[in-house]
């Protein structure tokens, strides 16, 4: 079963914070990879912060290509970043893994974020099919201050991989997923954090429900409704229809993933579109067993969990940092200096809600609304 | 000169050419002549004959012969009074002294055309062989990575949707400080949905069903939904509403269905205002699956003074309900009006979905109704689903098998990405080998939203005699030895309506928990798994590739 660590912070943190956590939990991942988003970030890209990063890994063949179709698409490089990678036994090197700064194509400079938004992805997607067949370019988001970074391996060597114990990376809400294999081949689009157009979520334990979830998204025609490398993905995909696509309040990811039963939806204030919602989103509901942990555009984390509770996880911390966590002996690590009476322990009604900069947490009950 | 074919009894059919052959034990029998009063075709009587016999009654062995007369039970060979096996002699003789025997190499379907008239007869079609659906297996068991759900101690909603839900874009909903509400000002209509249990009961009407049968149905339905909490719903069949239920309370557990024939509309629409509730659903009946190409038939003899009533018809006359709906002419403008105009009857608080015999042009009829967006579902009657009445031929050899058309009518949805907006409903053959869950199951997993069952009712229910060896199957001649298909009360006081009641309660509280056994492992419990092939194998490929599901062996 995998395991997460997310830490949002009103000051820049390192991933290592991330890292360490995962390390304590330990138990649960096999080091089949490891995955980091992060987001509203520090150091070396603390003042490009309305530019788009191009996040991935390709060959030297990919580069060229990647080169070629972003200079044809209009985007002009404004920096580079790629992790100093260092010799680590077991992880195999690829050619590049980078983070590319670009300025949008001038036509698309004074366009809304909407529509930017949608020139991100597609080109996201553009670069992925371009690259997937022959595995000479792999990229994991396109987004303004957004960085991903995927590698297969232990989390920890993976850290000292790509050097981020040494490294300036910094951001202010990190997410961290260390990987446990199941069904599904060790790939690394098939790892997590995933990412759509500023949504993020990561997920531990199968999704039973995968298979129609599945066929609901891509039934959009969304272009961006595609991979599904792992069964996890639909759950940030749900989150993006939803809140997105739909337009709806956060708080009803919850009720789309795990809604409430006829008796239950009559009690609460907005019952009529709750029932209308449950019965047009009735695929989207998940069986868990799963924990998803999860960030919008605007920064805001939050942690649900499957109607029966079956993969808790943990949310602690003090006022301008929180984690949310797999483990409490993660969120231990994270942040050992918290009152840990106050840790929160989601019960299956709950959403647990961060608001940006970590400066409050709100615990969102589904019957009570 | 007489024929010699007369005098050698040549015109007669041997006893090899009947389905079913009596075994009469003449040293069990009593004479008491119960077999022969029950017997439905009259297929067995009483005779003598006479009959030399050698015996001896002193203490030495003195052997005489005398002639005796004997009382015998015989069969007759004639193909109108052909043994059906029903067995109903054999439950009624106090000494085991009978009972009928399938004939493996009978040549009844050769002769069963006398007159120049089909084979007519009731049940469904007549093959043993295990069906497609009872070769699906649930093979996604949960259990390490992804830890089993527990049946008896999770909470399971095994529930679905019946009615046109509206696409996620397309809800009117406004947000108001965090909070989504319906736009009062938005006048898109929201069609009406019912939540119910997965299983329905198929459409089986009033004439083709006995009184207390049809009577211990609605009991049973009443009382799943009001004491044990199950919303399960029945359809009416083709044949009009007891006026009573019109006006009740427990109309809304029924889905009335009109059909080609029109019967009982009469009546139904004059009781509308007087309807304290609504039905569950209509159902627009345009093929049935057993029959396909045919209309519903109820024959002269069942058409007693009540069902005559019931249904606006004089007594004693053949109903035949024509193949097609005399306004048809096309689908998209026949079957749009005649659902607009079902709606319009019940301010459109009601759901209105037609239903088809299995075919291979369902997909089109799937896709006009895709468009429709006041079509509430689609109901799909695969060529295992039974009938009243009908030709041997069009039950035997026409329809198409329900798993295969029920996938590609769902697949088809999925590609327009309208798989959760129009509700498919399966129906033909569901528990035929008296799987009842596991087939349901495994048609959810297809991508039926629900199912329909009927002559699993009748058998699990009232003890049907019908099988797929033709047994029994005389539904069309009102003689039904259990009283389930007959309007003659010296047949149908036989049957207990509370005793039907009782069984179909027990029937739907045990299949709602083997879903959930079944549902369970697979790690399902919160929203019925439509569509959830990947839980899904089949030990054939050919069927594997054609369902696209895997292949397990």
């Amino acid at each position: 079963m995998c395991r997460l660590s997310a830490i949002t912070s009103n000051k820049y943190f390192s991933p290592m914070e991330n890292i360490l956590a995962l390390e304590t939990m330990k138990e649960g991942h096999d080091g089949s990879g490891l995955g980091l988003t992060l987001k509203d970030l520090g150091g070396h890209f603390e003042k490009l912060k309305t530019y788009p990063i191009l996040s991935g890994i390709c060959s030297k063949s990919g580069a060229k290509i990647l080169d070629d179709y972003m200079e044809t698409a209009g985007f002009k490089l404004k920096d580079i970043w790629a992790p100093k990678i260092r010799n680590v036994k077991g992880i195999t090197q690829r050619d590049h893994y980078f983070a590319r700064i670009y300025d949008y194509p001038a036509s698309f400079k004074h366009k809304s974020l909407s529509e930017k938004e949608d020139l991100l992805m597609n080109v996201r997607i553009s670069l992925r099919k371009l690259g997937e067949s022959d595995g000479s370019i792999f990229v994991f988001s396109f987004y303004p201050d957004t960085l991903t970074l995927k590698e297969v391996g232990d989390p920890l060597q993976v850290a000292e991989f790509f050097s981020l114990d040494c490294d300036n990376l910094k951001a202010k809400i990190i997410f961290a997923q260390g990987r446990q294999n199941t069904n599904y081949a060790i790939y690394l689009y098939a790892c997590h954090p995933f990412f759509i157009q500023g949504y993020c979520t990561m997920t531990n334990g199968e999704n039973t429900a995968f298979v129609p979830i599945r066929e609901f998204l891509t039934g959009r025609k969304f272009p961006g409704y595609i991979g599904y490398n792992s069964d996890s993905e639909v759950f940030t995909h749900i989150l993006h229809y939803t809140v997105r696509q739909l337009g709806f309040p956060l708080t009803y990811y919850k009720d789309v993933i795990t809604p409430l039963k006829e008796s239950e939806i009559e009690k609460r204030q907005d019952s009529k579109a709750l029932k209308l919602i449950k019965q047009s989103l009735r695929p989207l509901c998940i069986d868990g067993p799963n924990v998803v942990i999860g960030f919008i555009p605007d920064g805001t984390c939050f942690m649900v969990h499957d109607s029966k509770k079956l993969r808790p996880g943990v949310v602690g911390g003090v006022k301008g940092k929180y984690a949310l966590m797999s483990e409490e002996c993660g969120l231990d690590s994270a942040i050992p200096k918290r009152d840990k009476s106050k840790d929160i322990f989601p019960m299956k009604y709950d959403m647990v809600i961060i608001k940006p900069q970590a400066e409050e947490v709100i615990i969102w009950n589904q019957l009570q609304n | 000169m007489e024929p010699a074919s007369k005098l050698d009894q040549n015109h007669r059919l041997s006893i090899k050419e009947l389905p079913y052959i009596i075994r009469w034990k003449d040293h069990r029998c009593k004479r008491c002549g119960q077999c022969t009063a029950v017997c439905p075709v009259r297929a067995i009587e009483p005779s003598v004959k006479l009959r030399r016999v050698v015996f001896s009654e002193g203490p030495l062995p003195e052997p005489s012969v005398v002639r005796k007369i004997y009382h015998v039970i015989e069969q007759v060979t004639d193909i109108d009074r052909a043994c059906t096996g029903c067995g109903a002699c054999a439950l009624v003789c106090p000494n085991d002294a009978i009972e009928p025997e399938y004939n493996p190499s009978n040549k009844f379907l050769h002769y069963k055309n006398k007159g120049g008239e089909g084979y007519k007869r009731g049940g469904r079609r007549n093959d043993p062989y295990i069906s497609t659906l009872d070769r699906l297996k649930f093979t996604r068991i949960s259990m390490l990575t992804d830890p089993a759900l527990d049946a008896g101690r999770h909470e399971f909603r095994v529930r679905t949707l019946l009615g046109r839900i509206l696409p996620s874009d397309k809800l009117p909903l406004i947000e108001k400080e965090g909070k989504l509400t319906i736009d009062e000002e938005n006048d898109r209509f929201i069609p009406p949905v019912r939540e119910i249990f997965p299983i329905m009961i198929g459409s089986m009407s009033v004439g083709a069903l006995s009184p207390p049968m049809w009577e211990g149905l609605a009991m049973g339905v009443a009382y799943l939904n009001e004491v044990e909490g199950l919303p399960v719903v029945m359809c009416t069949g083709e044949g009009g509403v007891p006026p009573r239920l019109l006006k009740s309370r427990f109309l809304k557990y029924m889905i009335i269905q009109i059909a080609s024939g029109y019967f009982g509309w009469d009546e139904i629409v004059h009781a509308i205002p007087h309807m304290v509730e609504d039905p569950a659903a209509i159902e627009i009946k345009y093929g049935q699956g057993a029959k396909p190409g045919d209309g519903g038939l109820l024959m002269a003899q069942k058409v007693l003074r009540l069902i005559a009533s019931i249904r606006g018809v004089p007594q004693f006359v053949d109903l035949a309900s024509p193949p097609t709906h005399q306004t048809k002419y096309s689908i998209e403008e026949a079957v749009a009006k005649m659902i607009q105009s079902m709606s319009m009857a019940w301010g459109f608080r009601v759901p209105v979905y037609p239903k088809i015999s299995g075919t291979k042009t369902a997909r089109s009829v799937l896709n006009n109704l895709a468009r429709n967006p006041y079509a509430a579902a689609l109901s799909i009657d695969g060529e295992d689903g039974g009938t009243g009445a009908a030709y041997n031929v069009s039950m035997d050899k026409m329809g198409h098998p329900i798993a295969s058309n029920i996938r590609e009518c769902y697949l088809d949805l999925v590609k327009q990405g309208k798989q959760n907006e129009l509700p498919l409903i399966a129906a033909g053959g569901v528990g035929k080998k008296g799987n009842l869950a596991a087939n349901a199951a495994a048609l959810i997993m297809l991508g039926a939203s629900a199912v329909s069952i009927g002559k699993y009712i009748m058998q699990a229910t009232a003890n049907c005699f019908g099988d797929e060896y033709n047994r029994c199957n005389i539904c069309n001649t009102g003689k039904c030895p259990r009283g389930i298909t007959t309007q003659d009360p010296k047949l149908y006081r036989r049957l207990d309506s509370d005793k039907v009641a009782e069984r179909l309660v027990e029937v739907f509280k045990a299949a709602n928990v083997e879903l959930k056994k079944i549902f369970a492992p697979m790690g399902r419990s919160t929203e019925l798994p439509i569509g959830m092939s990947d839980g899904l194998s089949v030990d054939d490929k050919a069927i594997a590739d054609r369902l696209e599901i895997s292949y397990a062996c």
